[in-house]
């Protein structure tokens, strides 16, 4: 299945390369360069590349390329998929996936991917077993091992691989016992420039983080299991016991992960908690051109907006903006034409506002069309698909 | 070098050739360069020393400096034959280090790499199973030619181990032994078929890998394994599931009848936009068809369903591509919901689900026309993403929605991001040819266009547009003084072209322009682009053929032009011209023609998606994604004619009762029913002879011993996935019932049997505390399995008094309740006595009223679906409310029932500030309202959950019900069965409770009915409809009894 990999950061170095088969030469990532030159953009480089004796399936995060070689047929979804799993577990060990923290970690990285595939094949790919064969370094670790001269590889040897319940590992053990659940949705949403609602769906995402001795197994209910009628769960959840009573029931692996992702769709509209004003002209006479856009709360159930961060692709001609906040702070990059307003959070009295001039390059013609305005904001303790938080968690464990 | 070289395959060869050309070169070239390759080697030599020194750490910092160097990808190799002593080291880290160099090298430096291979050959030997694992690991992926004898060894040994684990690790390494020597094929497949048919979990993912690598075509191998595979595929992990499904529907294509009717593929189209009337008709044609589905068949669509939740999208596009290619039509709408959530997923898997959806959506649009709005594109799209969401866009685009699509493209085309402008020009070029009613509103819709600003999207519309009048020249004169117009000012050269044809094409509908705008190219000829180029030679040519007279000079000048053209199209093409319309002695035969030649009805061109020729691949496959053949790809085989004998799936008389057994377990579609129940996978290792019986009969055993047979055949009867697919699945049924129940007979008997020979593991569970024994033999005591046996222990006492009626019960209750249950899940859903003391201590909130029985709410057996009307909306104006009991344990207080209120706004207007008012509740109880609702937007529905305290009683809890202008009055009056709360506790409390309420307490009433009528499970069923109870494990059949506490006082009710 997978070949090769190879780590190329955004100014085309290929900073690491793993092979679990027979050596292939890094001259095979010139025909990624090759794509990745046409693109234009970083996320523009096509995720699957034929050459003539190999298939590159790239995925790109954090700034660095995953390049996966592979020779055979293999459904690409595999493949892409397996990559996001390196990545995240990377993040899982280091905190943060960028080229400084694997070229720090090299031998731990090489350590990991060496347990994460066998000839190709995905071996172990759960967090927990993987920090039970490899531990993550932590400052604590290093200093300890430099002194002592014991090492980041566990000298226990896993259990979790053996067990019917592969995501957790055995024997934890902790004086405080806790769980929580934190339910964090995002709406996404398309406005017109009237300001009515185009489509609009809800993600939402149940992240845990147990630590709890033992073996517990865990029930969560919903008052109104019903929202969630499009769900995809860790696979440590029953799924007979949602299918028939609509309850979560897991023994839960150690420590952070995602216990259920589901979608709302936009069958049933949804409320905007905000809304944007806006007032942008450009003028055919002048070089010059006004801009104003004011934020406001719209049906927050008295919750604050937070977090507030607007930003929009101003059009090429565009030369620069001298506009003047009524709080937070704003920038305009004249290179990419970004304008970005940093907001923070929205006083329902005070209404945040951004007015000022847009001074256009000199001949150039006025632009057709207003620019896309980009909100992103945060409220605390409000579901916006109107899913209470999960009811009660009993826990059974011995 | 030269076995340097070896390791690469011919293509990269060369590249390496060169590289190591210039390295040559460096240590040649004067001081710096030769300065720096001598530090580098005397680096290398102090690695070698740090190696060969006795201290661990040393030697860990060198092999960790080495790592860090292959990582780079520069050359260690050198280093070999120091690394390769270390390999015995007693240091994991280091010995894992040297492994992974080994791995990198071995081919390299075959002779010293033999160095190290008894030291795995010893590894293979011990005891541990994980030591063993991972000595095969290394050695199989050793790829040195002379060791290929040993690997052979050592993976059949291997695949006979005991350890799940090590025959996963030998499935590995027979894809390794084959990439390195292919001629071990036919010895290799006897593994994979012994393999095969283990029933691991673990081993399944791995081993049909190494099938799908070696002997993809030996379908026959599997056809023994096919229900196994089936019913084991929801606990395999995650990547195995992948593979074993891809298989599956490649098996499924060979061996099954097609389940679409044969006119299904002409009528797809027009199916599509009367989806629902045609999935009904359907229906009524399969019932009159003769074709029924084998079970076997339906066993597999059926047991990926679950799939579709997986969290990894790689599972979820494998079972939709199963549902497209091997499922009834009607069925497989269900994976459009799974793939349109993908799509909130990374960039490079929407790019690839986009694909997949693009080439659904031409053959079946009805499946995604309800999703058309996820597809529309955000301006944080990357480019590729937004063109696919166009593609899918136009492919969903029928008379309904055009409307809608249109007025999104035209935000689209304002778009800064001007590729993406184009492609949706193209795009509404597209709908306006597929849908006839739209083609004048886009036609005249692409004309404002061509006065946009953007050179690009002008040029365009304007080739779009040549493509929409050419589909019906008759009346567009306008529209093409206007583009001659245009000439003046567009560059693109595609666009001027497009023009220069169009009038060409039309030019007697324009006769004053055309020889005008031909004059005008006559001067600029020789600037033009050589696609002008051409096309203002055609112009000339229809010209002069129409109206030689004004042209003749404009052509011949241009024909001059054109002969001395440095592009040798445009001589060829003139020469050819000239010949063909200038009358001359050697002109032949075909100049008479030469008009019809030039001026020929031209046919219109088809406007096609790119994505049309696309399915005759796989779906999910690399070759999909690229359209060509991938190397290895696997052709997926047309439907067969007539069904191949479906019996050479049926497993021999032993193994069908294991096979089936677990066959109905997994009916039910439980991905976790494996938590606990390792007896499955480890039995067969144990002792396989004697457990084919014990095993049904233990499964028939837990079934009442965990007094939860009644929650599972509510469960069947509420939750039957299977209720759509009618009587076939009743027959298959009935047929695994029958081979249940012929088990059975011989489980008992081997039960009896054993039972003289040990008291002990007498009882039917002995498959469980075998594995219990195991696993703690081998030192990795599982705490769950532990604690299980504990209670166990607790329960074999009562196990053993009921054990009479349960094997007579057990026939019984398979016929009824063939699909699973779950005897592991049980004990945390209704915890059984033997719970532990400390958190029989937790527990609150329960007064106990004897130290030695526990009552302990467990949660409900079964929540009814009824809604009750709070407030109609006649009476409510607009305003709905229905309330429902969710049988929740209320978070608003201990004492309160749980209220579920649904409100609805059925005006068309906002109804704002929905609130409770003036309780009017009778002494003593209580309510916990909900939070005022701000509003409620037309249409829309919002539930609340709210907690009444009903002091036990069914008195009515009066309210109001209040909007922004109205109140209404609504009661809520609770049914007794929903004051309940359901406990668990065994017989024996359950007796001692009971005798405890006589008197005031008691009241009892007998019922008839015909017992025949009423198998146990329906009289639960009716049960627990009306009261939140629980279930109490009873040991006499003919006594049915559920428990449930009162919320204010404990006491428990019979019935």
């Amino acid at each position: 299945m997978i070949h090769s990999l190879f780590l190329i950061n955004s100014s085309g170095d290929i900073f690491l390369e793993k092979h679990w088969k027979s050596v292939v030469s890094r001259s095979v990532c010139d025909y990624f360069f090759e794509a990745q030159e046409r693109a234009t953009e970083a996320e523009n480089v096509p995720p699957v590349i034929p050459t003539p004796h190999h298939y590159l399936l790239s995925v790109y995060r954090h700034k660095i390329f995953f390049v996966a070689v592979i020779q055979t047929e293999v459904p690409p979804l595999f493949v892409i998929e397996f990559l996001h799993r390196v990545v995240d577990t990377f993040q899982d060990y280091f905190g943060v996936c960028s080229e400084p923290v694997i070229k720090d970690n090299v031998v731990v990285v090489y350590e990991v991917l060496e347990e994460m595939l066998d000839n190709g094949f995905p071996l172990a790919t759960e967090s927990n077993i993987l920090k039970e064969l490899i531990k993550p370094p932590t400052i604590l670790r290093t200093v300890v091992n430099t002194i002592t001269g014991s090492t980041n590889v566990g000298d226990q040897l896993p259990t979790g691989q053996l067990s019917v319940v592969p995501w957790r590992r055995t024997g934890v053990k902790y004086t405080n016992n806790e769980a929580y659940f934190d339910v964090v949705e995002e709406i996404d949403a398309i406005i017109d420039k009237s300001g009515s609602t185009i489509t609009a769906e809800i993600q939402g995402v149940i992240d845990a983080c147990v630590k709890l001795t033992g073996m517990p197994d865990l029930t969560l209910s919903f008052m109104n299991p019903r929202l969630l009628d499009d769900v995809s769960f860790h696979p440590c959840v029953r799924f007979k016991r949602w299918e028939s009573e609509r309850i979560l029931s897991f023994i839960p692996p150690d420590g952070n992960f995602r216990l259920l992702s589901y979608h709302v769709s936009a069958q049933n509209l949804v409320a905007i908690p905000v809304y944007v004003k806006h007032n942008i002209s450009f003028r055919d006479s002048t070089s010059l051109g006004r801009f104003e856009i004011t934020v406001g709360p719209k049906q927050t159930m008295g919750k604050t907006i937070e977090g507030v961060i607007v930003t929009s692709q101003m059009p090429k001609g565009v030369l620069n903006m001298s506009l003047s906040p009524s709080q937070g702070t704003h920038t305009f990059d004249p290179v990419t034409k970004m304008l970005s307003w940093d907001v923070g959070k929205i006083n329902p009295q005070k209404l945040p506002s951004l007015k000022g001039t847009v001074s256009l390059q000199a001949g150039a013609s006025r632009p057709d069309e207003n620019p896309t305005i980009n909100l992103q904001f945060k409220i605390q303790q409000l579901a916006i698909s109107g899913l209470n938080p999960p009811l009660f968690a009993k826990e059974d464990w011995p | 070098m030269s076995s340097n070289s070896f390791a690469y395959n011919e293509q990269s060869g060369g590249g390496e050739a060169t590289e190591l050309g210039q390295e040559a070169t460096s240590t040649i070239s004067p001081s710096g360069a030769f300065g720096l390759f001598s530090s580098d080697l005397k680096k290398n030599e102090d690695l070698k020393q740090m190696l060969e020194s006795n201290k661990d750490s040393a030697k860990l910092d060198a092999m960790k400096r080495i790592v860090g160097m292959i990582a780079k990808g520069k050359n260690a190799s050198e280093l070999f034959p120091a690394v390769v002593k270390n390999v015995a080291s007693k240091n994991i880290e280091i010995k894992k280090l040297v492994y992974v160099y080994l791995v990198r090298y071995a081919e390299e430096q075959q002779d010293l790499a033999l160095l190290s291979i008894s030291t795995f050959q010893r590894a293979l030997k011990d005891p541990n199973q994980l030591i063993r694992a991972s000595a095969l690991r290394v050695l199989s992926s050793i790829r040195v030619p002379i060791i290929v004898p040993i690997m052979m060894l050592a993976i059949k040994e291997a695949a006979a181990d005991l350890s799940p684990y090590v025959r996963k690790n030998a499935a590995h390494a027979i894809q390794k032994l084959y990439s390195l020597d292919p001629e071990q094929k036919e010895m290799l497949i006897e593994v994979i078929e012994k393999l095969l048919k283990d029933k691991s979990i673990l081993v399944a993912g791995s081993v049909v890998m190494a099938f799908e690598e070696v002997c993809p075509d030996r379908i026959d191998l599997i056809h023994k394994n096919y229900r196994k595979l089936c019913n084991l595929l929801v606990d395999v992990e995650e990547w195995g599931q992948v593979v074993i499904i891809h298989m599956l529907t490649r098996y499924a294509r060979t061996q099954f009848v097609s389940p679409w009717r044969e006119d299904d593929g002409l009528e797809d189209n027009e199916k599509s936009f009367y989806d629902s009337d045609d999935e009904q008709k359907e229906k009524t044609d399969k019932r009159k068809k003769p074709y029924t589905m084998d079970p076997d068949h339906r066993l597999l669509i059926r047991n990926t369903k679950p799939l579709l939740q997986s969290r990894n999208a790689a599972v979820v596009m494998a079972v939709a591509q199963l549902y497209w290619h091997i499922s009834p039509k009607s069925e497989a709408g269900i994976i459009s919901k799974s793939l349109v959530r993908l799509l909130r997923s990374n960039r490079e898997v929407q790019y690839i689900v986009l694909q997949n959806i693009a080439t659904m959506s031409i053959q079946r649009k009805g499946m995604f026309e309800p999703y058309l709005k996820s597809f529309y594109v955000r301006s944080t799209d990357p480019t590729m993403i937004k063109t696919l969401k166009l593609e899918i866009l136009t492919n969903l685009a029928n008379e309904a929605n055009i409307s809608t699509l249109l007025r999104e493209f035209q935000t689209y085309v304002k778009s800064q991001d001007k590729q993406f402008a184009a492609a949706t020009i193209q795009t509404i070029g597209r709908c306006a040819t597929n849908i006839s009613e739209v083609t004048d509103t886009c036609l005249s819709g692409l004309v404002c266009l061509l006065s946009n600003r953007d050179e690009i999207v002008v040029a365009e519309s304007v080739v779009v547009i040549k493509k929409l009048l050419q589909m019906q020249p008759a009346q567009h004169g306008e529209i093409i003084k206007h583009m001659a117009k245009l000439l003046d000012s567009i560059t693109v050269p595609v666009a001027r072209a497009s023009i220069l044809w169009l009038i060409g094409e039309n030019c007697e509908r324009v006769p004053k322009i055309a020889p005008d705008v031909l004059r005008k190219m006559a001067k600029s000829f020789t600037s033009e682009d050589d696609l002008v180029k051409l096309q203002i030679l055609n112009l000339g040519a229809k010209l002069y053929l129409t109206n030689s007279k004004q042209t003749k000079l404009l052509t011949q000048y241009i024909l001059n032009l054109g002969k001395y053209d440095q592009n040798y199209d445009i001589r060829d093409r003139t020469r050819f011209i000239r010949q063909l319309i200038v009358p001359n002695e050697k002109s032949g035969a075909l100049s008479k023609y030469a008009k019809k030649i030039f001026l020929a009805q031209k046919p219109a061109p088809l406007l096609e998606s790119p994505f049309k020729d696309r399915d005759h691949f796989q779906l999910g496959t690399l070759s999909h994604t690229l359209n060509a053949k991938a190397a290895g790809y696997l052709e997926l085989s047309n439907w067969p004619e007539v069904a191949p004998d479906p019996s050479v799936r049926n497993v021999e008389v032993i193994d069908l009762a294991k096979e089936w057994t677990p066959a109905g377990k997994a009916k039910n579609e439980n991905p976790t029913k494996k938590f606990y129940s390792e007896s499955e996978e480890e039995e067969d290792s144990s002792d396989s002879s004697s457990d084919s019986g014990s095993e049904s009969g233990s499964e028939s055993g837990e079934e009442d011993e965990e007094g939860d047979s009644s929650e599972d055949s509510s469960e069947d009867s509420s939750s039957e996935p299977e209720s759509e697919s009618g009587h076939q699945s009743d027959t298959e049924n009935r047929r695994a019932a029958k081979r249940n129940s012929k088990t059975k007979g011989k489980g008992d008997s081997k039960d009896g049997k054993k039972e003289n020979e040990k008291s002990k593991t007498s009882d039917s569970s002995n498959a469980e505390s075998s594995s219990v024994e195991e696993s703690s033999s081998d030192s990795e005591s599982e705490s769950e399995s532990e604690s299980e046996s504990e209670s166990r222990k607790v329960t074999k006492e009562k196990e053993k008094k009921a054990k009479q009626d349960r094997n007579r019960l057990a026939t019984d209750a398979s016929l009824l309740d063939l699909d699973d249950f779950n005897p592991v899940s049980t004990p945390v859903a209704l915890p059984t006595p033997a719970l532990s003391p400390s958190l029989i201590a937790d527990l609150e909130g329960l007064n106990l009223s004897t130290s030695s029985s526990v009552i302990s709410v467990s949660t409900p057996v079964f929540v009814p679906m009824k809604t009750h009307v709070l407030l109609h909306r006649m009476s409510g104006k607009g305003l709905a409310a229905h309330y429902s009991f969710p049988r929740q344990p209320c978070i608003f207080g201990d004492k309160m029932v749980s209220v579920q209120i649904t409100l609805n706004n059925t005006t068309d207007k906002k109804i704002e500030n929905i609130h409770i008012r003036e309780k009017k509740l009778p002494i003593g109880m209580q309510m916990h309202v909900f939070n005022p609702i701000e509003s409620l937007e037309p249409e829309g529905s919002i539930t609340v959950s709210m907690g009444i305290d009903f002091c036990d009683s069914t008195q009515t809890a009066s309210f109001q019900l209040c909007t922004k202008d109205d109140c209404f009055s609504v009661n809520i009056q609770p049914p007794v069965g929903e004051l309940l709360l359901p406990v668990a506790m065994s017989e024996k409390d359950f007796k001692k409770e009971q005798g405890m309420l006589t008197g005031m307490n008691e009241t009892s009433a007998t019922i008839i009915t015909a017992p025949q009528n009423f198998p146990p499970s329906v009289i639960l069923q009716k049960v627990i409809n009306v009261a939140n109870a629980g279930v109490v494990p009873s040991g006499q059949d003919n006594i049915h009894r559920s428990s449930s506490k009162s919320l204010e006082r404990p006491d428990a009710s019979v019935s």
